[in-house]
């Protein structure tokens, strides 16, 4: 009986470890920021200017930021969408076995290149082609990092949804290919519909890695901190703005303070998406 | 359930007391590194980014001539490098910039004097695009180009292009020098693109044909037929000056630094010898090397 009862604490102990490292996180982060919230006050988030050295006023508005990491996501999600959820109706439902044997290597491959590796190609290749597509003075904006991180999203999005897609059961495509619907009506009627779902996690997830990518960005997007909606301008992300600056911030200080609440403010974007993306695959699964 | 969630608590708890005491520990371990440190034979070299690899080139060769002797560099800014002098964390500190008042005024407090000593000579080269007609710009234009006031080639005598302004990263002491005596302590302006490195601005500017940045003198020069650097002039009476080894040594180019080592005023025989060895002219050549210029 007790031995029962200690195999069960064990395993409750390592199911929990997670919970606790989040909390863990939260309080860490918490903990560095609080003093800003003290000194210059959380109202110095809002201001629209991140100027965190100066000789005239050091300014701490992650409003740039925040709108800057947004214009890269949605861009990115823009392109990842469509490409990774058509590819993996196109590996799951129609290639022939041997081109899903090539298909399926090469998206694995895709999805294990460091992204240091895939900010160098973006910064040598990408973004002259930018350039000259646009007839831009330079190619390092907010367009070039989205086409990076999509290109960093979609293995990902394309995997995930191949699962979700082939788990869709069998009966359900030969009761509608039986009732004489063609193999489009059937994918686009029966089998994507099932599998929603678990697109829709999958986007999560890429999305997930998109707000979360730092090195890439940060070489490919010109970071400077500027509001604006135009994917042809430069814009600054949180990631960016945290792995340029945190490596020389002294130590304590209000700039090391203002980076920590970029880490809050990251982290609570995260959790949101997560908290979002799990109230829509609740939704879904309750009507089915 | 109810087991179950006691359990949780508990386990809560003693994490996070655990945690805590962690801490304490830690502290006390800092402590007690700080005392090792000074008792260690090895010497400890901190400051300056930008002369990191200037001082580990000459570490690593100091260690060659002198077998068993033990030199770490750190990083971290000069401002770091000097705070760590004054709480006798570091034998030496590097700084790419001059000790203020307000640090002076700390060490005082500690009975220190800080000493320094010029080891070598930096100068930042303002580099374009080969294909940029303009060749020479006055100190006040380069500051109106980067606070943002000048903001397309044809007000400097060039075509009708905007300017692409791009500077390093904030945490780069190249960015604080730049911002200090060619903007007179204005703020950049905020379509400014900050580039993670020197390498990456290099490669912008071979690219974008309408661009502007500053790198050092040794980057400059290494950086390909693409690029080319500006003559800077210091006011409009005096002439337009090349950057070059020449010139930053002669104390013609305008926009260049003394790079210093600050040291307390009673040495070890070991910084001594160090400091000797960096002055000496095997350690000038190393400067040459890695791309600064000899004080000498």
């Amino acid at each position: 009986m007790w031995k029962n009862r200690a195999v069960q604490t064990l395993l409750i102990g390592a199911a929990s470890t997670s919970v606790l490292i989040v909390v863990l996180i939260f309080l860490f982060l918490g903990k560095e920021a609080a003093p800003f919230a003290l000194t210059p006050g959380l109202s110095a988030l809002f201001d629209s200017k991140w100027i965190p050295v100066s000789f005239q006023r050091e300014r701490f508005g992650i409003l740039p930021l925040l709108s800057g990491s947004a214009l890269v996501t949605l861009l990115a999600m823009l392109i990842t969408i469509p490409f990774s959820v058509l590819g993996a109706i196109y590996i799951a439902e129609l290639a022939k076995p041997l081109e899903r044997e090539i298909l399926k290597p090469f998206i694995e491959i895709l999805a294990s290149i460091p992204s240091v590796v895939l900010g160098f190609f973006g910064l040598v290749v990408l973004a002259p082609l930018v350039k000259s597509f646009f007839g831009l003075n330079t190619g390092l904006n907010a367009l070039t990092g989205a086409i990076l991180l999509s290109i960093m999203a979609i293995p990902t999005v394309i995997s995930i949804s191949e699962d979700a897609l082939n788990s869709v059961p069998h009966v359900y495509k030969r009761a509608s290919l039986a009732l004489g619907a063609s193999q489009l009506q059937t994918i686009f009627r029966v089998t994507v519909p099932a599998a929603l779902p678990g697109i829709i996690a999958a986007v999560m997830l890429g999305v997930g890695r998109v707000i979360g990518e730092t090195m890439a960005v940060m070489m490919v997007t010109g970071n400077a901190a500027i509001i604006t909606a135009n994917p042809l301008d430069p814009v600054r992300t949180m990631t960016a703005t945290i792995a340029a600056e945190m490596g020389e911030v002294p130590f304590g200080s209000v700039h090391y303070q203002a980076l920590f609440c970029i880490g809050v403010v990251l982290l609570l974007v995260t959790f949101g998406l997560n908290v979002i993306g799990q109230q829509v695959l609740r939704r879904y699964g309750m009507r089915q | 359930m109810k087991i179950k969630a006691l359990f949780m608590i508990s386990l809560c708890i003693f994490l996070f007391g655990g945690c805590k005491a962690s801490n304490q520990e830690g502290d006390k371990n800092a402590g007690g590194e700080k005392a090792a440190q000074k008792t260690h034979k090895g010497l400890s070299i901190k400051g300056s980014d930008t002369m990191v690899h200037l001082t580990s080139s000459w570490a690593e060769e100091f260690m060659k001539i002198n077998i068993g002797s033990e030199v770490s560099v750190t990083g971290g800014g000069s401002g770091t490098g000097i705070a760590a002098l004054i709480n006798a964390t570091t034998d030496i500190c590097a700084a790419s910039r001059e000790i203020n008042d307000k640090e002076l005024s700390l060490a005082a407090a500690k009975n220190l004097k800080p000493q320094g000593v010029a080891v070598a000579l930096d100068g930042i080269a303002i580099i374009i695009n080969q294909a940029n007609p303009v060749s020479f710009l006055s100190q006040e234009e380069l500051k109106k180009i980067f606070t943002g006031e000048f903001t397309n080639w044809k007000q400097l005598g060039g075509p009708d292009q905007a300017i692409l302004v791009l500077s390093r990263e904030s945490s780069s002491g190249t960015y604080v020098f730049f911002q200090e005596h060619v903007l007179s302590k204005a703020d950049y302006t905020e379509r400014a693109k900050l580039l993670p490195g020197t390498s990456a601005v290099v490669q912008s500017i071979a690219t974008d044909k309408w661009a502007i940045g500053y790198v050092g003198l040794g980057f400059a020069q290494k950086a390909g037929k693409d690029i080319k650097t500006v003559a800077v002039r210091k006011d409009d009476k005096s002439s337009a000056v090349e950057p070059s080894v020449e010139t930053v040594k002669a104390g013609l180019y305008p926009i260049a630094r003394k790079l210093y080592f600050y040291i307390g005023e009673k040495l070890s025989a070991q910084t001594q010898q160090f400091v000797d060895f960096c002055l000496s002219d095997k350690g000038q050549a190393i400067v040459q090397e890695t791309g600064y210029v000899t004080i000498k």
